[in-house]
């Protein structure tokens, strides 16, 4: 079943919006052009289908209040030009104190307008809100951290942190859980923001139009490191998407060379908060680190996953993004190479 | 002067009284108060996740709210009392206000003493204690500040400062205890109609 | 005049001449300290919120020099979240409740022939818990471990979402600075807006029916109506939010059943009818100046009246637009898109009614009225970004984003501020007898006008790009760097444009030209006493018959009370 919002307004509107669509690429430019590895994450170049329906009745939304703007302040402009006193003149003009007819045309009028604006408004908040979920969706949990997303994947016995991929062309359900405290799931491209409120669970979905990365991050003020609780969305072909899967559901590489590392790791209090699968590390407050390296960044995108990075940060959180939960757990040097090297071969 | 005045020398211009106005503001700014303790309350019935339930613990206080009630009919008749000069009575069913006022008082603490001692439930137990006790005790709390501002009015008439003059103002002060009796119809009705 | 039919008092000064004795330092100083005169408090309100935007906007230009450009270091991120929070709750409580009564308590009792408030020594009650309260706020900052560390001051947002706040979350004492400092100040509020409601109502002069107090004064009314029952829903919640964190309640703990959107809720149903309790004082001094530098009567009085009185109830039941994203049912998403919409209506009208005084005046560009027109367009841009976030869908991509900061603070500084600044130029003189200068004048304008607008137009697009609020830095591969900047230097030109305005305060005092009674030839009461004003206001208790009683006495040929609905 396709899940896509298509907008059904009064024909005599198109040639409108077409020009103001074109006003708006003048300053929407750098948006629209952007392009995958980072694209500028602007509300007006969506790429997934309630971002789209979004789009189009924003594109409305703006049309109209731009005719009431140029309408009105150039009632003002032209008052304030054509009416100026002059220096010299001190008689006082006609007073006039009011008219019943014209309040009554300035209040018709604007009434008129809203109605029209709540109808379309409604309309789309129904069709967004209300959607149904076609069969073949994909379903998701996000529980929100201070400062990570946790993401799992219930069918698929998948459990993965701050980076998520969805395929193309079908839709998947979020159902938005939080840990802590509030944080907003926002990635402009593909859908307005949900928020991830405590014992208030939520949903949202998504049916990007296009494979790349897109990017958001948390829109809800949730503490010190809110500025820093990134997200990325890969939205993967299908094949992509099924190999991306497949990877995730193995158990977590165990490679000899670097069993040093991964008995510090067993030892020194980090399963405390991380789990790896495949190994007695089961802890919850932290990300899961079964697949690390399938990840591009880690500390939710506040560094890229370089062995330096990794180094740094296992060595002083504090130091990478101050306020962190992650404690700086006091390894030795040597120590935390071996861990580094450890953790480089989850793939 | 071409101006025909407007001629207002025999209208008589009449605002309404100062106190009355300031206290009805207040009145409304603090039913406002009230109105939020009042939803969390009702919002939280039924909602606690352990503990001891109004239904098992709470006692309908019918002997206190009789008090309380009847209160605002003995403030009234000292209203009248002072309107006509009879300070003596007015003194008398000023003083029994306040007794009532005081009665149910002492009431609201003998239930909670047996409801923090006996069934163990305090403000931190559970959903039900902390909108129980934050209501019961915002309502207690203006009964307390209103006691206060009734043994002053006491005090200043038993050593014979207060005449019919001061009527007005009597009947400004008895429009809060009137007020504090009608929230506790609200409470009332919530916590021990409503949510039993 | 023997055959005055409107005899306006102030015009016969009776007192009798007497040599100024110089008093001490210290006797001065303990004279504004037990003052009960509705003037001086006035003027210690004023005061205050001047200073407090200076302090505010100072907060201001650190967050944005900490923006400017992407990974600053200029603030850490617990400072930040700081300098955020103060900046927010200074601005909203510190500033725009006390500049409003500070206008509110100078003009109001002027402006309907009165000798002074219904209560004066609750005004200064309220006047000192106000203060008080403020300052509690500021304690803040060297309260906790002190002025190295930044203290403890409020981290949380102005907004102070539950369960952030909770103890486990928020374990020092930044919260219960931010809960208990406005608690107190609320206290203050509430006692300013009973006397209000009881000076406008209760000692109007003879004459001065409700349908002929100038606007500023029924505005004044309405927001002192409206503050009783939006303060108190704050002050409700903050007192559940101390007993959640000192006596173990559970009223935002969402581990023991209590619900973290019930503290959004009751916050909004504050917040929200917060901001129109800001902007219509803003509204009234628009009200007052436009006419007069228009030299037409406000078009409508009985439609902004209503528009006026539409606007505070309508805005009691729109609060849940701050809340589209947080799940609510479709329905009821789609009722607040409804109501907030609907409160455009009144808005609109006035903004009409504005425009229609200016048409067909002889307008004067002096510096009171820059501000006043500026404010109309602004305000009108404002009310249409306003409608975009109506927009629930549209809102499920615009809220929290920079978009909103941009619509609110054109409301706050492109309409509050520059009414504030057109209330300032407007009654300075009458207030010290001195004129502003109106070179200053110009300068501050027109400074201000272009940083606003570098700012906050910049912000909308940064805001459409995706940039999230409350974010201490940003990465710098989403293409907001150059945005950022162009919006931090605009903060710049508007601290200078302040900086000039303080400036012209202070030296206006000493060395403006003398203002008279009435420099502007304006048309209601305040402008028949002598500046500043004796301490009793009227030698005699005026009597009015139209909304202008001085264009009645100015134009006896053409009063008024003749044409008036």
């Amino acid at each position: 079943m396709r899940l896509t919002i298509r907008w059904h307004g009064p024909r005599a509107i198109r040639p409108i919006i077409l020009a103001a669509t074109a006003l708006l690429i003048a300053f929407a430019a750098p948006a629209l052009w952007a392009d995958t590895p980072n694209p500028v994450p602007s509300i007006f170049s969506p790429e997934s289908s309630p971002a789209h329906s979004i789009f189009g009745l924003s594109i409305f939304v703006l049309t109209i209040t731009g005719g009431i703007f140029l309408f009105v302040g150039g009632l003002l402009a032209f008052a304030i030009v054509r009416f100026r006193g002059r220096e010299d003149d001190s008689s006082e003009p006609p007073q006039i104190y009011g008219s019943t007819q014209v309040e009554l045309a300035w209040t018709v009028i604007p009434i008129l307008i809203v109605v029209v604006l709540f109808l379309t408004t409604a309309r789309l908040i129904f069709a967004i809100q209300d959607a149904p979920k076609p069969p073949d969706a994909l379903d998701v949990t996000v529980i929100g951290h201070q400062f990570w997303w946790e993401f799992r994947y219930p069918k698929l016995g998948i459990v993965t942190a701050n980076e998520l991929h969805v395929p193309v062309g079908t839709a998947t359900f979020l159902h938005l859980l939080s840990a802590d405290t509030d944080h907003s799931f926002w990635v402009p491209q593909l859908a307005g923001k949900t928020d991830l409120i405590p014992d208030h669970p939520n949903d949202t979905w998504m049916k990007p139009d296009r494979t790349g990365l897109f990017l958001g991050q948390c829109a809800q003020f949730c503490g010190v490191e809110h500025a820093m609780m990134l997200l990325r969305v890969y939205v993967d072909s299908p094949e992509q998407f099924a190999a991306w899967v497949k990877n995730q559901q193995q158990p977590g590489v165990q490679d000899a060379a670097t069993a040093a590392g991964r008995h510090i790791f067993e030892t020194e209090a980090c399963t405390n908060c991380h789990a790896i699968s495949g190994t007695a590390a089961r802890g919850t407050f932290g990300p899961d680190l079964t697949h690390l390296m399938s990840r591009d960044t880690i500390a939710a995108g506040a560094a890229t996953n370089t062995p330096q990075n990794l180094y740094d940060w296992i060595q002083n959180p504090n130091q990478l993004k101050p306020g962190a939960l992650m404690p700086a757990m006091q390894l030795s040097d040597a120590q935390i190479d071996q861990l580094v090297a450890y953790l480089n071969t989850l793939h | 002067m071409s101006a025909i005045p407007y001629s207002t020398a025999a209208e008589p211009w009449v605002l309404p009284s100062r106190g009355r106005v300031a206290m009805l503001s207040l009145i409304i700014g603090e039913s406002a108060i009230f109105t939020i303790f009042v939803v969390a309350y009702v919002y939280y019935i039924g909602k606690s996740l352990s503990g001891p339930t109004p239904q098992q613990v709470l006692d309908v206080p019918i002997f206190n709210t009789i008090c309380l009630l009847s209160s605002s009919i003995t403030i009234w008749l000292a209203e009248r009392q002072i309107e006509h000069g009879r300070m003596k009575a007015f003194t008398a069913w000023w003083a029994l206000t306040m007794v009532l006022g005081i009665v149910f008082l002492v009431g609201t603490g003998l239930e909670w003493h047996k409801l923090i001692y006996l069934d163990g439930l305090t403000i931190h137990t559970n959903l039900f204690g902390t909108t129980f006790y934050s209501l019961v005790g915002l309502h207690a709390t203006h009964v307390v500040v209103g006691l206060c501002m009734l043994s002053l009015v006491l005090i200043f008439s038993l050593t014979g400062h207060v005449t019919a003059a001061h009527s007005e103002r009597i009947q400004v002060l008895a429009l809060y205890w009137h007020f504090v009796d009608g929230v506790w119809v609200v409470v009332f009705t919530v916590v021990y109609i409503l949510g039993r | 005049m023997a055959d005055q039919s409107v005899p306006i008092g102030g015009a016969l000064d009776l007192t009798p001449a007497r040599p100024e004795e110089r008093a001490s330092v210290l006797e001065w100083l303990h004279g504004w300290v037990v003052t009960v005169d509705h003037k001086r408090l006035g003027m210690l309100y004023m005061i205050y919120a001047i200073v407090f935007i200076l302090v505010g906007g100072a907060e201001a230009i650190a967050i944005r020099i900490q923006l400017a450009v992407p990974h600053n270091h200029f603030l850490s991120p617990e400072l930040y979240n700081e300098m955020f929070t103060m900046h927010g709750t200074t601005m909203v409580f510190l500033v725009g409740m006390m500049y409003l009564f500070g206008f509110g308590n100078y003009m109001v009792p002027l402006m309907i022939g009165a000798r002074d408030m219904a209560f004066p020594r609750l005004n200064a009650f309220s006047f000192w818990m106000s203060a008080f309260g403020g300052l509690l706020l500021y304690y803040s900052f060297i309260g906790g471990f002190g002025l190295y560390g930044m203290g403890a001051a409020p981290d949380v947002g102005w907004w102070a979402y539950a369960p952030l706040t909770a103890r486990a979350f928020s374990p020092g004492h930044a919260t219960d600075y931010w809960a208990l400092a406005l608690i107190v100040m609320g206290f203050g509020t509430l006692g300013s807006a009973i006397n209000m409601i009881a000076t406008a109502l209760s000692l109007r002069c003879k004459g001065m029916t409700l349908m002929r107090m100038p606007l500023f004064v029924w505005l004044m009314l309405v927001v002192s109506a409206l503050i009783l029952v939006t303060i108190t829903p704050l002050t409700a919640a903050q007192i559940m939010l101390t007993i959640d964190r000192y006596l173990g309640g559970h009223f935002f703990d969402t581990q023991a059943g209590g619900s973290a959107t019930i503290w959004m809720h009751f916050f909004w149903i504050f917040g929200h009818p917060e901001v129109y309790v800001l902007v219509l004082p803003a509204f009234g001094i628009a009200s007052e100046v436009i006419p007069v530098f228009s030299r037409k009567a406000i078009f409508g009085y009985p439609a902004m009246v209503a528009a006026t009185v539409g606007i505070a109830f309508v805005s009691l039941g729109v609060w849940a637009h701050h809340m589209f994203t947080i799940g609510m049912t479709s329905v009821g998403n789609t009722f607040f898109v409804l109501s907030t919409m609907l409160v455009g209506i009144p808005t609109g009208i006035k903004i009409f009614n504005w425009i229609a005084t200016v048409w067909g005046g002889k307008i004067r560009f002096k510096t009171p009225m820059l501000f006043a027109l500026a404010f109309v367009f602004q305000f009108l841009i404002a009310g249409l970004t306003g409608i975009m976030l109506a927009v629930a869908p549209w809102d499920w991509q615009l809220h929290n984003s920079y978009f909103v900061i941009a619509h609110f603070h054109y409301i706050l500084v492109g309409a509050i501020v520059f009414n504030l600044f057109a209330g300032i130029y407007y009654w300075y003189p009458k207030a010290t007898g001195r004129m502003l200068s109106e070179t200053l004048g110009k300068w501050h304008f027109w400074l201000f006008l272009i940083g606003f607008h570098v700012t906050f137009d910049t912000m909308h697009f940064v805001g459409f790009l995706g940039m999230p609020r409350s974010i201490y830095t940003y990465e710098p591969n989403r293409g907001w760097n150059d945005l950022n900047l162009i919006i931090s230097l605009g903060g710049i030109i508007q601290g200078i444009a302040v900086l000039i305005f303080a400036w012209n305060l202070v030296q206006s005092y000493f060395r403006g030209k003398e203002a008279g009674n009435d420099p502007w030839d304006a048309w209601t009461l305040e402008w028949s006493v002598p500046s500043p004003p004796p301490a009793y206001n009227f030698a005699t208790d005026p009597e009015v018959h139209s909304r202008r009683p001085l264009w009645d006495l100015k134009h006896p040929e053409d009063p008024d009370w003749k044409y008036e609905q």
